[in-house]
């Protein structure tokens, strides 16, 4: 069904590739331009910022450098014009990738700060072509670079050049939202950490959106210089053309490929029609009504949730069906039993926050197979070890080695995809997903590898594991805290780890709740699945593990079997304070 | 390059404390109701102009004092800061979403000031434009001392009633964790309605200075606001001396790359300032 909706784009494009052999007046060839330039642009920049949620302001950098690459290229060089698209196009990627390999690498540069930064660089790039022979200050006239041609009209034309673009970018960015990239640009949208901790590349898939986006961007630029025929900083360069962008994918809708394109025809069309004539203050002042009312009363915009299933739209649809029997899934984990052999072996791993050691020399072995039970006082580095193994934050110093390798300093999502899963404590599951989409995800992107097709497949099997098989269409919203921590479980499962770190997933369950979980962990070690679990509930952590781990302060206390852990004074101490304290 | 006189320097900085100073108190408001309330509001720009066509308007037309206007301006200001609040209010919004939804009150309140002042230039003309000292060489113009003076008070006011009033108190308990605020007895809603009507407040002011030293065209509105939230992220979110600060180090690098090099290229010092500040944050991890 997918493959239907690539064809009638192209068939779509195709016939709208015969319109300026009808010889249109050549006004609305121009206002046609108008729509589809505007669609490439609000396309374009959509792909990394309405997908992934990095709001860039800088699409004007970007547009701009295609618009002075052909400037410079054919007003003073002589290059035919177009020659000068793809030139345009490298142009706006080469300093889109540039700007990503920088910025995207910098943890706290999201939200506020990344749209700040693309707005800064906006105006950097401005002054520097104000002020260097691209531009010099007065302008670059373009009135004598000959138009090719391609139509009977020049309008026509340029409105062919434009329909090529916008047929690229609605392809690619429908592409893309079918394919791996968008399911992980989705992920980064919600939960960019948990994206990464699931096998997600983020750093690579922000920087291909952002690459391909420029691109599109630079080459509408190349197509506009000629289009406008004469270009200046201050109207190439501003707030307002982000801004306008901005507004007419939020108007269509940021989650859906089309929903750029239609809020781009919505307010070209409208802007035309109120300023055309002499009430452009009236034009002006209604455009900014309905902006105001669309993002109040229609927030994900005209196509927003077209994707859902109608199940997906049911807001409270929380008690549907009863959970479905528990199901073995065929896509286990490999099962090596308890082999004895060293699966994760930490030495010396320390990690510190503002001063505070969190780890403070902790040595620890996993072996193949086994249930180790970690416990320990509150802020004793119970959670910092989950997040320092599975790469969430990187260890101060020591060494952690996972089946030999040392992942000490690798990516999360290179720890993730070695098979190491982990769950959060408080679950954090990409709330704009499908609950079989959040467990699909791990299942491509983690150790199993799987592609869609049986990624998908598996993911039905993990749901059914988890007894969630029947809010599969749902969102995780809809989900109650016990589906939510076994949703958490599902993800984990999914990506076929061959170790499993559990963080607490029993924490704010009823004493029947638990008593499934407690069932379904054991279900989970039968198929051969080390486990680490981190728990307060001391009869679970009794009952389930094969030994048990003691933190305190960051440091190892003791460790062996759970009974005669319990039992050491040092333990008790360190769990209820000096005796006679 | 030759190397700019003494006097040209310190004439520079000094012009540039002054246009920093107005930055900062286009900050103020914006980073206030950005940091606490959540809401950029872009409307601040619309508001600022808004109010110094008022002035123009009052001072030029009507024959009162340019600073007699703010007993006007200022609680028409508040009022409207605490309408726009109390519409945001009822829609759960994104910061994202309140930028987009304040952009279409920008559009709007822009059209209505071009429907009624037209977007030809205005200047106001007031006995305050020709005053000013001579200290030594220096040339202190009366109207940006008191737009320096303005922002320097009401961004220490502002200090003073965060740290020592119950209110303030209150609003940083909102902005810290709103919900449990919420359990201790603070009204939300109500704290929330004050401190945009204060940032209104705030937003008049600025326009009042601001028609003091500037010629006012409608579409100006929007070249203040790159600057402007590079002052407010440089400063800090919700910090009531934070933009000032950050305003006055924008406004003099600006000025003195002006005087050394060109003034074509005073925004790239700024900008390439905020870009390695951000970059160089340390993480919120």
């Amino acid at each position: 069904m997918g493959a239907r909706v690539y064809v009638a784009i192209v068939v779509a494009a195709l016939a709208l590739a015969a319109l300026p052999w009808l010889r249109l007046p050549a006004f609305y060839a121009s206002l046609l331009y108008l729509v589809l330039h505007w669609a490439v642009l609000a396309t374009s920049w959509n792909i990394l910022s309405g997908y992934s949620g990095y709001i860039s302001f800088g699409h004007g950098a970007f547009y701009g450098t295609g618009v002075y690459a052909t400037a410079v290229l054919a007003g003073t060089f002589d290059v035919p014009f177009l020659w000068t698209l793809p030139v345009a196009a490298l142009a706006a990627a080469i300093l889109g990738l540039a700007l990503g390999a920088v910025v995207f690498r910098v943890r706290s540069v999201r939200g506020e700060a990344f749209a700040l930064v693309t707005l800064a660089v906006t105006f950097v790039v401005a002054t520097i072509v104000a002020n260097t022979p691209i531009d010099g200050g007065p302008g670059v006239y373009l009135s004598s670079v000959p138009v090719p041609s391609l139509a009977p009209t020049v309008p026509g034309t340029f409105y062919l050049l434009a329909l090529a673009l916008a047929t690229a970018s609605v392809l690619a960015a429908r592409a893309i939202a079918d394919a791996k990239l968008g399911l992980g640009l989705f992920a980064i949208h919600d939960d960019e950490d948990a994206a990464e901790v699931m096998g997600v590349p983020t750093y690579r898939y922000k920087l291909a959106a952002f690459g391909i986006g420029c691109a599109l961007a630079g080459a509408a630029g190349g197509v506009h210089a000629l289009f406008v025929s004469y270009v200046t900083t201050a109207g190439t360069f501003n707030v307002t053309l982000p801004l306008t962008v901005i507004l007419m994918c939020v108007l269509g809708g940021t989650r859906h490929w089309a929903g750029p394109m239609i809020g781009a025809a919505v307010i070209t069309l409208l802007l035309y029609a109120t300023t055309a004539a002499d009430h452009a203050i009236v034009g002006k002042a209604l455009t900014g009504a309905i902006l105001v009312a669309a993002v109040l009363f229609m927030p994900h915009g005209i196509l927003g949730r077209r994707r859902d299933t109608p199940a997906m739209r049911v807001a409270g649809a929380s008690n549907v069906a009863a959970p479905s029997p528990l199901a073995e899934p065929s896509f286990a984990a490999p099962s090596p039993r308890a082999s004895g052999a060293p699966l994760l072996a930490l030495r010396g791993v320390t990690k510190s926050f503002k001063g505070v050691r969190a780890l403070d020399g902790v040595d620890l072995d996993v072996r193949e197979g086994e249930i180790v039970g970690v416990i320990g006082p509150n802020g004793s580095g119970k959670s910092t070890l989950i997040n320092v193994v599975s790469g969430h934050f990187a260890a101060d110093g020591g060494r952690i080695q996972f089946r030999g390798d040392d992942i000490a300093h690798r990516t999360p999502h290179r720890i993730a995809r070695a098979g190491i899963a982990r769950t959060y404590q408080v679950p954090r599951p990409f709330a704009g997903l499908s609950v079989a989409d959040n467990v699909t995800l791990p299942a491509m992107f983690g150790a199993a590898g799987l592609d869609r097709a049986d990624a998908t497949a598996a993911a039905q099997e993990w749901l059914a594991f988890t007894g969630l098989a029947a809010r599969a269409r749902l969102r995780p919203g809809a989900l109650n805290l016990h589906e939510t921590k076994f949703l958490e479980l599902a993800r984990a499962l999914a990506s076929a780890p061959r170790l499993l770190m559990l963080d607490e997933v029993l924490s704010g369950l009823a004493p029947p709740e638990i008593d499934g979980a407690v069932a379904l962990i054991e279900r989970i070690r039968a198929q051969g699945t080390t486990i680490v679990l981190v728990e307060h509930v001391m009869r679970v952590v009794t009952a389930l593990s094969d030994r048990v781990i003691v933190l305190d302060q960051g440091r190892v206390l003791a460790q062996g079997p759970a009974a005669a852990v319990m039992a050491r004074d040092d333990v008790a101490r360190a769990y209820f304070g000096a005796a006679g304290a | 390059m030759t190397l700019p006189s003494a006097t040209l320097v310190a004439q520079s900085a000094l012009s540039g404390l002054f246009i920093g100073g107005l930055y900062g108190l286009m900050g103020l408001g914006l980073g206030l109701s950005w940091g606490l309330l959540h809401v950029i509001n872009l409307a601040h720009f619309a508001l600022a102009f808004l109010a110094a066509y008022l002035c123009y308007q009052l001072a030029s037309v009507g024959g009162m004092d340019p600073f007699a206007t703010l007993a006007l301006i200022v609680p028409l200001c508040f009022a409207f800061g605490v309408a726009l609040q109390w519409l945001l209010s009822r829609f759960d919004l994104s910061p994202l979403n309140s930028l987009l939804a304040t952009f279409g009150l920008t559009a709007i309140v822009e059209a209505g000031i071009q429907g009624v002042w037209t977007a030809d230039f205005r200047k106001l003309e007031t006995p305050y434009a020709a005053l000013h000292w001579q200290v030594g060489t220096l040339y202190v113009p009366a109207a940006e001392l008191v737009t320096l003076a303005a922002a320097v008070g009401l961004s220490f006011a502002v200090y003073a009633a965060m740290r020592f009033t119950d209110l303030g108190r209150a609003l940083r308990a909102l902005a810290e964790d709103a919900p449990i605020a919420s359990a201790f007895g603070i009204d939300a809603r109500r704290h929330a309605l004050v401190l945009s009507g204060v940032c209104g407040a705030l937003a008049g002011i600025a326009g009042v200075c601001l028609a003091l030293s500037f010629t006012l065209t409608p579409s100006q509105m929007y070249a203040w606001i790159g600057v402007v939230f590079a002052t407010v992220m440089l400063g800090g979110l919700g910090s009531p001396l934070g933009p000032l600060a950050a305003g006055i180090v924008i406004g003099v690098s600006e000025a003195l790359t002006s005087a050394f090099v060109s003034p074509s290229w005073a925004p790239i010092v700024s900008f390439t300032l905020l870009i390695a500040l951000l970059l160089a944050r340390p993480g919120r991890a």
